[in-house]
């Protein structure tokens, strides 16, 4: 066994699409370990995963590109396990371990 | 002779029944020359002849003859859609070809949709093609989509996207949408089958704003000239684009069901987002393409949903403003006039040796940077330079790390900085200042006037500008 793990965590993968990835180190997947409960004690959810990719992931200080008003910013689909996050209830969504979270920004070229 | 909206074969009984002769022109002989053409599509189990001739009666809209409206078109046109109309207004330059290959490098110059349809007549010149040499407008709009089957949207800006979906909703048309640009695309069926604008039905397909509710601001936007695109990318959605309005037309997937017997499934597909990624450093790997999951119509959809206000008229009218709706307003920076120079000025400051031992920052990407740049210039990208301005305010840095070490030790030599257009390099010079670089206004930190675009149009001619 490892040692006892003091904050329990949720292992995800995180993933960034269409140009996204140009803001986390031009990585287009990250695995996560996201503390499974937020600072006042709540079930992680996506708008704490938002807070928390910010926060510890981000590269880019060009936050405004990812987040508005401390929501994410339009033009961004957020997919849970492939599916569209207003299916599965938005940023009250509780993260569950394994869960694939994909954001892809919306393109217009062409 | 004109064909008439009546042509439609799934008003005419169910798929499988035997073809009614009544049925204009849906089960006419094949003349020779069409048996042969479209033989090896007919012989594909599904297609049957009965598709093709739902084909030969269909009419399609492709909006944009770019690096989208290329591929699909051509895909169009071999299959035989008896009528394709075209729409952009652009002329062709040297730089689109490397992806818009329905082009030529004779027709440099030609409007893009006539150089298209010179193509299209040469692979087949059975369709009847219609040009329409100019940009889609809310005035123009519903006149033009009216006039067709289905619409493929293969354009470049958000606002005609939106401009799109909105008459396809309130004419009722399919609309097969796709994007792309650098090394992303994404391609969706929308409005299929279409219903009535406001009904709620269950399983009403969505519309554009129902996926994508508001544009992403402008300044997180690029555009294919300055972002770049890679030629297979924006083909591979333009040929699935094709691919999606073939299948449509041919099954009459945009129709209502017409037998019982349909399968279920025949036309209540789960809306998908299909997504395609290129990475450049790595083969094709298992997330090189995604099918997500979207959700239906939406009941509060601006355009589709129960309360929508949104008409012909109002469009027509300027009601919405499909340029305000994708401008939110941007943050700009307001540098008074003594810490700005044209490009001319700066070049002629120079070369009077007026500027000696100045620092001159590119900020452009390292890509644009490696085809030419001003004599001396020291390339910082512009995202490499925030990150860095970033990590020196949050860790307390000295403000002279941000530039590259051979510059940072220069004391207060003058800081010009250039970028592709001039708009990054005036963000630039207020953040240098912001860092303290400036020393309380002793050091001059200057941008210039227009970027790399004015240096070519204003100094040097022959400069490689991309």
């Amino acid at each position: 066994m490892s040692d006892t793990i003091e904050v329990a965590t949720i292992p995800i993968t995180v993933d960034f699409s269409g140009g996204l990835e140009m803001l986390f180190d031009n990585q287009r997947r990250h695995s996560v370990s996201l503390p499974a409960v937020d600072s006042g004690g709540k079930p992680a959810d996506i708008a704490f995963l938002i807070s928390h990719l910010c926060e510890k992931l981000m590269k880019d200080p060009r936050a405004e590109l990812f987040v508005l008003d401390s929501h994410i910013r339009p033009g961004i689909l957020v997919l849970i396990n492939d599916a569209d996050w207003e299916l599965e209830g938005e940023e009250d969504y509780k993260i569950q371990p394994r869960d694939n979270i994909l954001f892809v920004s919306t393109l217009h070229g062409g | 002779m004109e064909e008439d909206t009546g042509d439609r074969p799934s008003t005419n009984g169910t798929a499988s029944t035997v073809a009614n002769p009544t049925a204009n022109g849906c089960s006419r002989r094949l003349d020779d020359d069409e048996f042969e053409r479209y033989s090896r599509q007919m012989i594909v189990p599904g297609m049957g002849k009965e598709g093709q001739l739902r084909l030969i009666n269909s009419r399609v809209l492709i909006i944009g003859a770019g690096g989208l409206g290329c591929p699909a078109s051509m895909y169009i046109a071999g299959a035989g859609v008896g009528t394709i109309g075209i729409i952009d207004g652009d002329v062709v330059e040297i730089s689109n070809l490397h992806r818009q290959i329905g082009h030529a490098t004779f027709r440099i110059g030609l409007k893009k949709v006539d150089s298209l349809i010179q193509h299209l007549m040469g692979l087949n010149h059975l369709p009847k093609y219609i040009p329409y040499p100019f940009h889609l407008t809310p005035q123009n709009a519903a006149d033009i989509i009216s006039q067709y089957d289905l619409v493929m949207d293969c354009t470049d800006n958000p606002a005609t996207r939106y401009l799109i979906s909105d008459i396809c909703v309130l004419l009722r048309k399919p609309l097969v949408s796709a994007a792309s640009i650098q090394k992303s695309g994404q391609l969706i069926v929308l409005n299929c089958p279409p219903a009535p604008q406001g009904s709620l039905t269950p399983g009403c397909a969505p519309c554009y704003r129902c996926c994508f509710k508001k544009p992403p601001p402008p300044s997180s936007m690029v555009s294919c000239g300055e972002a770049g695109v890679m030629g297979p990318v924006v083909g591979m959605m333009g040929v699935a684009q094709a691919g999606e309005a073939i299948k449509i037309l041919a099954s009459a997937l945009h129709m209502p069901p017409q037998s019982p017997t349909d399968p279920p499934e025949r036309n209540l597909h789960q809306p998908t987002l299909l997504i395609y990624t290129y990475d450049l450093e790595s083969a094709v790997g298992p997330y090189s393409f995604r099918a997500l999951k979207m959700g239906g119509r939406k009941k509060n959809c601006f355009a589709c949903g129960e309360n929508s206000t949104l008409t012909l008229e109002g469009i027509k009218t300027g009601n919405p403003d499909y340029v305000q709706f994708c401008s939110a307003p941007t943050s700009n920076v307001n540098l008074p006039p003594e810490e700005r120079i044209t490009a001319a000025a700066y070049h002629a400051a120079k070369e009077r040796g007026e500027l000696p031992g100045h620092i001159l920052l590119d900020t452009r990407e390292k890509e644009h940077f490696s085809f030419g740049s001003i004599e001396g210039a020291v390339n910082v990208p512009f995202g490499k330079l925030l990150m860095k301005a970033a990590a020196i305010k949050r860790d307390g840095g000295a403000a002279s790390e941000i530039l590259p070490p051979a510059e940072s030790g220069k004391g207060d030599a003058p800081i010009f900085v250039v970028c592709r257009r001039g708009v990054d390099s005036q963000e630039t010079v207020e953040k240098l200042k912001e860092l303290g670089l400036d020393d309380q206004g002793k050091r001059k930190i200057v941008d210039i006037i227009g970027g790399m675009r004015a240096w070519k149009e204003e100094v040097d001619p022959s400069f490689p500008f991309i």
